[in-house]
Formats: structure tokens, sequence, C-alpha cells
């Protein structure tokens, strides 16, 4: 029975949705990082650096995901023994990253001129001013826009089925052809997992961002 | 410092262009300690750009601005800790919308001073007590007026224990029912012997406490003297003009929110 098939391999969805989950959390936290570091180097570098920044996030926007995966998996495996799920953690997480720069300097930007100035007028450094006025008011701006990408990321980590890792689509292919069929209600539990997952990521998010919203604040 | 004669801000020949524009054009001015001194003039006359570069905001292209015996042109000068000893009041309070009142006055009596909690909370519970607004301690300023949120500002520069203020107008943002609770705070400042410079469209107010009053108008300063010459002596045909011009026409404030950037 249909029900059956899809009841006795819970265990294996299971385990591939961890994996997503895994795959979509190491991901997400190599973007943070990275494209935080692109964003401000992009918003407040020297002229070089905010070159150097520009063209590391056009390169990783301008190719494709799969092409990406395929380069970190097999360009790295050929002299250093990566795992797939390494490769794809890196590949995608720095595709995450030039999308995330594009929020941070977005968020930057958003910050009123005054704030930086008014900052400066009281003698804190350009440095301090960013950490201490800057970044803490863009960072709630960004909570929007970052909920986008995350999702996006989480549904893309789907890709890395195709260097192997053995995620929530894989393993739902292993139970298609483990059980001779069923293939529309195996793809469908599969859909079900990555909307339960997309849901409950949504809700964690936007409750972050009214943990931090300002009082009185109107965004 | 000693006695009323010290000066405490000096400003020679200052130039200052936007492009092929020269929004100030070979300005001095001299502060003693204790001085109020008040800009007045048409919107465009290059006050806010004045005031501006005066601790550092704006770059200079030409001319000399020195606090007590330290040049803040220099190349080498530290403008940071040059920053700290001068408060500045913006047009539009520009208060650090994350953060409470509390820490929008401690934060550069932390980050900068390097004072700690108990410490900057002594003088920022003081500061906000002078500007009225003891009870605002725990509010956000969106929580706040506009004129509230120009006393919080005025008390987040005086925190620092600045020996000059420097005022960009002040009141020209407000709601003319919140005007009157800044100027009062910005009286007892002058009451305690605090140095300002104030550029501001409030008339009767720069009449009634400068010591010295600079009239602008593109650029350059046309006539300097004390409130009483400039508002009723006036040598310059321009500073009567102007000064006639408001009296006939107060009410013409209104549509002048002081955009002279």
């Amino acid at each position: 029975m249909i029900y059956e098939a899809i009841w006795e391999n819970l265990p294996y969805l299971a385990e591939g949705a961890a994996i997503t989950v895994a795959l979509a959390v190491t991901l997400l936290a190599i973007g943070v990082v990275v494209g935080t570091g692109l964003g401000l180097a992009q918003s407040y570098g020297h002229w070089a650096l905010r070159i150097g920044a520009t063209l590391v996030e056009r390169l990783f926007r301008a190719i494709p995901a799969v092409v990406l995966l395929f380069l970190f998996y097999y360009g790295i495996s050929s002299f250093y023994d990566i795992s797939s799920f390494a490769a794809a953690a890196l590949a995608l997480g720095l595709r995450s990253a030039a999308y995330q720069s594009q929020i941070v300097r977005g968020a930057i930007a958003s910050v009123p001129s005054g704030q930086m100035a008014a900052a400066r007028a009281i003698g804190l450094t350009r440095r301090a001013a960013i950490v201490h006025v800057v970044l803490p008011q863009a960072m709630r701006q960004a909570i929007g826009p970052w909920t986008n990408e995350a999702l996006s990321e989480l549904k893309d980590t789907s890709l890395a089925y195709t260097i192997g890792v053995v995620e929530l689509m894989r393993q739902a292919d292993y139970i298609v052809s483990a059980n001779y069929g069923h293939t529309l209600a195996v793809y469908s539990a599969a859909a079900a997992v990555y909307l339960v997952l997309s849901l409950a990521a949504t809700w964690g998010l936007s409750r972050l961002d009214r943990r931090l919203r300002v009082p009185g604040f109107a965004h | 410092m000693t006695g009323s004669a010290t000066q405490l801000m000096r400003v020679s020949h200052l130039t200052k262009r936007f492009g092929e524009h020269t929004v100030l054009d070979d300005v001095s001015l001299d502060v003693t300690a204790g001085e109020v001194k008040g800009i007045i003039g048409p919107s465009g006359a290059g006050k806010s750009t004045l005031i501006r570069c005066l601790n550092g905001l704006e770059p200079i292209d030409a001319g000399e601005i020195w606090l007590d015996d330290t040049e803040l042109t220099a190349r080498k000068a530290d403008m940071d800790a040059l920053r700290s000893r001068i408060g500045f009041v913006f047009q539009d309070f520009n208060l650090f919308t994350h953060l409470t009142v509390a820490d929008n006055l401690m934060l550069g009596l932390r980050r900068v001073r390097g004072l700690k909690r108990a410490e900057a909370e002594t003088i920022a519970r003081r500061e906000l007590d002078r500007v009225g607004l003891a009870e605002k301690w725990r509010a956000y300023p969106a929580e706040l007026s506009g004129g509230q949120q120009q006393r919080v500002s005025i008390a987040r520069a005086l925190a620092m224990q600045p020996e000059l203020m420097l005022f960009d107008e002040p009141t020209s943002a407000l709601d003319p029912e919140s005007v009157g609770s800044v100027l009062r705070v910005m009286r007892e400042l002058v009451a305690e012997g605090m140095t300002m410079i104030i550029v501001s469209h409030e008339m009767a107010f720069i009449e009634a406490v400068a010591d010295d009053v600079l009239f602008m108008a593109e650029g350059r300063v046309v006539e300097e003297g004390s409130a009483r010459q400039i508002f009723h002596e006036a040598r310059e045909q321009r500073t009567r003009g102007f000064i006639d011009g408001i009296a006939a026409a107060l009410v013409g404030e209104a549509d002048d929110p002081g955009q002279a950037r």
C-alpha cells in the first residue's frame, strides 16, 4: 500500500530531512559570515577592497548553482579528499554569501546618514560608529530580506543531490527505487517535508523579527 | 582656562567648496570661553555647512580651525578626541533609534570615555534630569515627541562634558509648541555660562541670548557685531534688509524649514 510504503520509510525521510537542515544551516552560516564581510567591504572599504568584494559577489551570482557544486566537489576532490556535504556547503554557502552581501549593503544604505554623523559627533571612531550604531540598525532591517534568502537556500539544498549528498531528495529517490513505484506518493511526501521545514523557518524568523523590533519605530 | 577673555575657538580664512560652488568663502570667527555666538542669514548662506565644519563633520578646502591650542585642521589631528570635546546638536536630532534614551546618553561615555556602566549612568541621569526628561530613561526615541527628542539629543551632547556646544538649527524641525521647551533648555545653558554657537532662525531668541551675532549671506560673513547692533543698528544694507524682511513676515519662518545645507 501507498501509506505503508511511506510509513515504513519515514525514518529514511527523517534522516534525509536532517541532512537537508544541517546543510541549510551550515551554508547559511558560511553565507552570513562571508556575506556580512563582503557587504561591509562594499559599503565602507578602501576602493581596492570594494572592487575585490564586488568581483567575488558578481562571480558567485553569475554561475549556476549546479555548476558551482560540480566545480567545488570534483575540482577540490582532485587534490583534496573533500566530502560531498562539505563541497555542497562551501559552494552553496559562498553563492549565498554573494546574495547576502547585497542584503547587508542595502540594509546599511537604509540607515540614515545622520546616524553616522551623530555617532562621530560624540567622538566615536568610524569603526565604533559602524559596530555600535549603523550595524545594529541595519541588521534589524535585513531580517525580512534574509528570511527570503534562507527559504530559497533551504530549497536549493536539493541541488546537492547532483553531487551525491544523501539529503531529503536523494532519500526520496532511494525509497522510490526500493519500492518499484509509488513515485508520486513518495515525492509528495518529500514535498510535504520541505513545506513543513519552510513554514517552521518562516515562523522562527518572524518571531525573531518581532523580538528585535524597536518600540515605537515604524519599519 | 581663566576668565572670560580666553579664546576657545579660532576660525581663520575658512573656505569650503562643493564642486565648483563655493559655499564658504574666507570665513573667520573667534569664540571666547563663555561666549554665545549666534549665526543668522537666509537659507543657502552656508550657516549649517559652517557649523558642521567646526567639528570636522565636513572637510574644508582652506583655512584653519583651532580649539584651544589644538588645530582641528592639522593633518595629524586626532579628530575623534577633538569631537568628543565639542557637543553638536542636529536639526533633526539624530538620536540612535535602536537604543533607549539611557543608552543614547551612555554610548559616548562608555565607548569614547571608557567609563564603567555605573559611572556613565550617574552622568547620564544627571544630564537627562537637566533637560527635564528623567522619566524617559527607558524610552526609545520613536516614543518621544520631536521636542523631547531634541532635548535628549542636547543631553547626549552635554553628557560628554563638552567645552563648546554647536547648535545647527535646533528648532527648525519642531512643531511650534515644542520649540519653547527646547529654547528653555538652551537658555539654561546660557545662564550656566556654556560656550555656544547657535545657527537659528529664531531671531527673538538669538537677540535675547547672543553676545555676538554673525550675519551670513552667500557663504560670507556680511556683518558681525553685538545682538543690539545687528538687529537694530546694522551697518550693512543686506543685514538690514534681512532683519526687516523677517520682521515684516514673521510667518515666513514656517515655509523656511532651514534647508541651508
